[in-house]
């Protein structure tokens, strides 16, 4: 009869990185921005730079986001994310500067800032999470929804001839010469997020060669403002989300 | 009381420039700005003149709301930062500097004001008290705001205003005019360098192994967190009534006394002046810190003094804390002139006649 020897202690293969803190998540079920908050982090932690990187978290649902991240942060007025995050990495040039920005607060009533910064080459990373509605506030049209979309200020649907169209604002960002890395990414499957840990990284390691803005648009989903469950919220992502914000870089760096 | 170190040999400069120039010898970080009339020779003048000092980052925002979200920023970092404007400017900033308060960032805010409401004009005016004073953006909350009188005070006030703004964690305003602005004067400038910096461990420098995260916010949902911060700032608010500032000329004997700030002030001493001629005892009263308000001296004077006279630049807005301070013990008048007109000393000194006569000064002058 063969022996199986149980080893005294189980080897730790996956755990929560230190710059995540213990506080519970307030995010709604199957929402994506506790996912893109730890991919964050993991980063900060992998490259040992939390010591070095200040945070600024936005006005929408990741208004606390410096609730979850163990890091020196601060929060931004609503849509003001990327100057206060100028100010920032303008005094202390030797650190890691990020925004973390909803699309209301970054494609409607930030849309100035956003443009500015990114057209100086602020030193920065920008990271939109782009959900196509207000989740924070009951889900109110956002600059980003989808024609045709009910949100509970367009309760027939978005309509082009009242409220214009949805604005893609990565691709206007990635026109811009100050724009140094810009790609579209997702966080809604296990495929996905490993894409969007590889744009981060790569963003961080971009700072440090102070050529311009990294800014990466994550396309996700809110399950409460859509009225689906998270896996109905999945599926509509994909199927609607995506033709119209197609993943993938829109400007890289030559190496 | 903060003591000021001056050069030996004084200069001759326009009130922005001084105050600029002064920014940088304070040992200014950082200046987030954007152009407006009458104060633009600031963001011109410290483009220049900055790079030539190391560590000293100026930077022309796209709007006024980007310039005090930089402010934050970059207060909220730990740097010794300011931001400049003129009437309008300054509105587009209250919803920032709101934030500014509540989250206790030290920084110096300076508005050179112009005539409105509006768009109004570019000439000077004092039209922004109420603003400047009183709270201006939303929230219960108060800025250290300074009214110079002259282009000295236009340096001065950027050290006093950088002093008072890192000793009590909050933004200081130096309240400044057109005029001011842009006349030259001779000015003793303070010494370069002669500011120390405050202890700031509670900035966002990047989170180190020996400390707690440090979170710059003004969002505080439990409503009795709320109430905490603002009992904390209610009572900074009281202890920063010892730096309250003012200049008394001739109020031992007067029997009629003018308050007024900034360049109406000094109108109002050649007003006095002329009244002496006529045989008026008059005095003034020059308030130097708006916010905090110097009652008390008022409220003693109103023991002896027989009238008050309130010159401004606006509709009548210092006056009404006058009126607080004299608290009905004496009649209160007022003088204003608006949209952008200064008032000269002759239409004081016909106002201060009438109240002579309304008193029976004159009778006991004639």
């Amino acid at each position: 009869m063969n022996t199986i020897t149980i080893p005294d202690e189980m080897e730790l293969v996956y755990s929560k990185p230190e710059t995540i803190t213990d506080t519970p998540l307030h995010y709604c079920p199957g929402c994506t921005h506790g996912v893109i908050h730890r991919v964050l982090m993991e980063v900060v932690n992998e490259m040992g730079i939390a010591e070095q990187t200040v945070g600024v978290a936005p006005v929408g649902c990741s208004v606390f986001a410096y609730n979850y991240m163990n890091i020196d942060m601060q929060e931004a007025a609503h849509g003001r994310a990327s100057a206060v995050a100028t100010g920032i990495r303008r005094v202390l040039p030797e650190k890691y500067v990020f925004s973390y920005q909803g699309d209301g607060d970054l494609a409607a009533i930030g849309t100035a800032e956003t443009i500015h910064s990114v057209n100086r080459g602020e030193n920065i990373l920008i990271v939109f999470v782009n959900n196509g509605i207000y989740g924070m506030t009951g889900g109110q049209m956002a600059p980003t929804t989808l024609l045709g979309m009910v949100t509970s200020t367009t309760p027939f649907g978005r309509e082009q001839s009242a409220m214009g169209y949805p604005i893609k604002m990565t691709d206007l960002v990635a026109q811009l010469p100050g724009a140094y890395y810009v790609t579209r990414q997702a966080a809604y499957t296990a495929a996905t997020v490993r894409k969007l840990k590889k744009a981060i990284e790569k963003a961080f390691q971009f700072q440090t060669r102070k050529k311009g803005t990294c800014f990466i648009e994550v396309v996700s989903n809110c399950p409460s403002g859509w009225k689906m469950t998270p896996i109905e919220a999945n599926d509509w992502l994909e199927k609607n989300m995506l033709p119209m914000y197609p993943l993938g870089d829109l400007k890289v760096p030559k190496e | 009381m903060y003591q000021f170190q001056y050069d030996s040999t004084p200069k001759l400069m326009k009130g922005n420039e001084a105050l600029a120039e002064a920014a940088l010898r304070a040992g200014m970080q950082g200046y987030f700005g954007y152009p407006i009339t009458p104060q633009s020779e600031v963001l011109e003048y410290l483009t220049e003149h900055a790079p030539k000092r190391k560590n000293v980052v100026v930077l022309q925002a796209e709007s006024e709301v980007a310039s005090i979200n930089m402010i934050y920023g970059a207060a909220g970092a730990g740097a010794r930062v300011m931001t400049s404007s003129s009437s309008p400017g300054i509105s587009l900033m209250q919803e920032g500097i709101s934030y500014i308060a509540s989250a206790e960032l030290p920084c110096l805010l300076v508005n050179v004001q112009r005539g409105g409401p509006g768009l109004g004009t570019i000439q000077p005016s004092q039209a922004d008290y109420f603003q400047a004073t009183k709270g201006g953006g939303h929230g219960d909350y108060h800025l250290f705001v300074l009214a110079p009188s002259s282009v000295q005070e236009m340096a001065e006030h950027v050290f006093l205003g950088f002093h008072i703004a890192e000793k009590y964690r909050m933004p200081s305003l130096v309240l400044a005019d057109g005029a001011l602005g842009q006349m030259l004067e001779k000015v003793l400038l303070p010494k370069d360098g002669s500011l120390p910096y405050a202890e700031k461990s509670w900035a966002t420098t990047g989170k180190t192994k020996d400390r707690e995260r440090n979170i710059i916010t003004s969002l505080h949902i439990d409503p009795n967190k709320m109430e905490m911060i603002n009992l904390q700032l209610q009572d900074k608010y009281r202890k920063l009534k010892q730096e309250i500032r003012f200049e008394e000329i001739n109020t031992k004997d007067a029997d009629i006394i003018l308050v007024a700030y900034g360049l109406t002030a000094r109108i109002c001493q050649k007003a006095m002046d002329l009244a002496k001629e006529k045989g008026i005892q008059v005095g003034v009263v020059r308030p130097i810190t708006l916010y905090p308000f110097p009652y008390e001296i008022l409220s003693t004077l109103a023991e002896k003094a027989s009238a008050f006279l309130t010159v401004e630049m606006n509709a009548g807005q210092m006056v009404e804390d006058v009126r607080l301070a004299i608290n009905g013990k004496r009649p209160v008048f007022f003088k204003g002139r608006m949209g952008g007109i200064i008032p000269n000393p002759e239409e004081i000194l016909l106002e201060i006649e009438t109240i002579a006569e309304k008193q029976q000064l004159k009778n006991i002058y004639a």
